[in-house]
């Protein structure tokens, strides 16, 4: 192809998604447009899987029957979440153990809040209520992307984290209505938990790299700022109905601006977990790469399984 | 109280418990996202089933005890779980081989259970049986897999039978309470289920390519309260809530 056709390619590439038409797998697209996809769908399908670590933590020591099951609930739909998402990744031209390997080998990343600690039960109604309530801010406007597969996956996967979200926002509620004990461990949770939070939702807007093709390519369509603050502006109403308190003694409404105004954000702390030196970073890809090296043995042999019945089936219609 | 039928509650609700218990332990471990999906698939069919089972008991015992009271407040020698289901996730082999082994007799004893004279029991048996069917597929075909598929996974599923077997024959002990409630056509008589079992384990491990054990040594207890050393650990975790914060809602 001369560089001319490629160029007309490219026009007509970006004007489709201007006219919101979705691209699909076995379309023609820019090879960094497929590049960006890859690495924004595995991303996100890591972050689904690393996820299940820690709250799969609390599954043994739930406090009781009904919470144990709705956690077990949980974590299989973000095993589920994985699941859709690597198979979107898939239809760009990569398999899914290539994905695996990248993350095995720390050159692919996952979402840097995984790597904090679950240190009490209260931890699972705050990563519910805030970490999954910090995804929906992310994927609710996903849901529109020009990618047609991750468009549709994450139709699908928002509409569980919203369940989720319920779900951590009722485990609080029910510790905040409890003992004095119970109270206690819920605003511990939440002093642990918000600022990672919020920098789940990404560098502040001068230091972020990708946002502007991005947002052409509608993987974006509000900033890491406006997207923290929405997601600032919803929470603190939520913490006071809880009797809580958010762990910043800068918030406070700003009348003019309709939003809050909230305290400075430790950046170093999030390039610190981002580089792979946070509390847990160590502990969760042992996890990740411990099972898939024992897995292996297995995997092999439902392979070679498949081959023989594969095998028995020709020599029967031989 | 029925004491009988209480305890009778307790023996076979505590199977699923803590089978379920140790599938928990897996989640996010497995060998694959496929198989670690159908692992907590499991645990959840598991622990959902329990619950209707302690919620029963919790009603027979009448002494404002709560399902969750029953599942995690007792003690070690209280739980009448077998044996075969409170042994480690070791090796994938093995947790296929522990479910295996128990899914092919909890499903003939759900089957069992439909008929029961107790309305209440044999609703949960019929409720349960469409998932425990689940489980016992996903079991066999496994056993299939590992004992038909690389050298490496024949021997490992092997050695993880050979290492269980000696918890079966305790699944077809009849306990006292089990006795009692057989003679009021309420419980399943399983000692009239052992012939069926090995003949259904068997044909399915020949089919796999696995020897079946000849040992004839069997352990038992757990149906008495008396485990393996595994079990109190197993509970330190179950319990861990209920015990560390005693009389709170969850
Ligand atoms: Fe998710
Ligand atoms: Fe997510
Ligand atoms: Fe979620």
């Amino acid at each position: 192809m001369s560089e001319e056709q490629i160029k007309n390619l490219e026009e007509q590439f970006e004007a489709r998604i201007a006219r919101d038409e979705k691209i699909e797998p076995k379309d023609w697209m820019p090879e960094k447009y497929r590049q960006t996809h890859i690495r924004q769908i595995s991303q996100h399908a890591h972050s689904e899987i690393v996820g299940m670590l820690p709250e799969g933590n609390w599954i043994t020591r739930a406090p009781s029957l009904r919470r144990k099951v709705a956690l077990l609930a949980k974590v299989q739909d973000e095993a589920g979440h994985g699941l859709y998402l690597y198979s979107a990744c898939e239809t760009l031209g990569i398999s899914r153990d290539v994905l695996y390997e990248q993350l095995h080998s720390g050159k692919a990343k996952y979402s840097s809040i995984f790597n904090y600690p679950t240190v009490t039960w209260a931890d699972m109604g705050a990563i519910g209520w805030l970490v999954d309530g910090a995804a929906i801010i992310n994927q609710v406007p996903l849901c529109s992307t020009s990618f047609g597969p991750y468009a549709r996956a994450m139709v699908r996967v928002c509409k569980e984290e919203s369940f989720h979200q319920r779900q951590g926002y009722e485990i609080m509620l029910k510790l905040c209505n409890g003992t004095p004990e119970q109270k206690e461990m819920a605003q511990d949770a939440l002093n642990r938990w918000w600022w990672p939070s919020l920098m789940m939702l990404g560098p502040t807007d001068d230091a972020s790299v990708h946002t502007e093709q991005s947002m052409k390519w509608k993987l974006k369509r509000k900033t890491n700022d406006e997207l923290r603050q929405q997601f600032i502006d919803q929470t603190v109403p939520q913490a006071d109905i809880l009797g809580l308190t958010i762990p910043d003694p800068d918030l406070k409404w700003n009348e003019e601006r309709g939003s809050y105004d909230f305290g400075e954000i430790d950046w170093d702390e999030f390039w610190q977990v981002v580089k792979g030196h946070g509390p847990c970073n160590k502990e969760r890809m042992k996890a990740r790469v411990g099972a898939w090296e024992r897995g292996e043995w297995v995997r092999d042999a439902a392979m070679a399984y498949a081959e023989k019945q594969q095998e028995r089936k020709e020599k029967q219609a031989v | 109280m029925k004491e009988n039928l209480y305890q009778y509650i307790l023996g076979i609700a505590d199977n699923s418990l803590i089978l379920g218990q140790r599938l928990g332990e897996l989640c996010g471990h497995g060998p694959s996202l496929e198989t670690d999906i159908a692992c907590t698939n499991i645990s959840l069919d598991l622990l959902g089933q329990v619950r209707n089972y302690y919620q029963y008991a919790a009603k027979i015992a009448n002494d404002g005890r709560t399902e969750d009271d029953i599942a995690m407040l007792r003690n070690e020698r209280e739980y009448l779980n077998v044996l075969l289901v409170e042994q480690p996730n070791t090796d994938f082999g093995y947790i296929i081989a522990r479910q295996f082994l128990f899914d092919v007799y909890h499903l003939m004893f759900l089957n069992e259970l439909q008929k029961s004279n107790d309305l209440t029991l044999s609703a949960i048996a019929t409720k349960s049986i469409k998932e425990v069917s689940y489980h016992q597929r996903f079991s066999s075909d496994w056993i299939k897999r590992l004992g038909d598929g690389t050298e490496e996974s024949r021997s490992r599923i092997q050695s993880a039978i050979d290492e269980l077997w000696t918890y079966t024959d305790e699944l077809f002990h009849l306990t006292e309470a089990d006795e009692v409630m057989v003679s009021e056509g309420i419980g399943v008589d399983v000692t009239k289920l052992k012939e069926h079992y090995y003949k259904k384990v068997n044909d399915i491990l020949e089919e796999a390519t696995i020897q079946v054990p000849e040992s004839k040594y069997f352990q038992k207890g757990g149906k008495k309260g008396i485990h393996t050393e595994h079990m109190g650990y197993i509970l330190t975790d179950l319990q861990y809530m209920q015990r560390t914060y005693p009389n709170m809602e969850w």
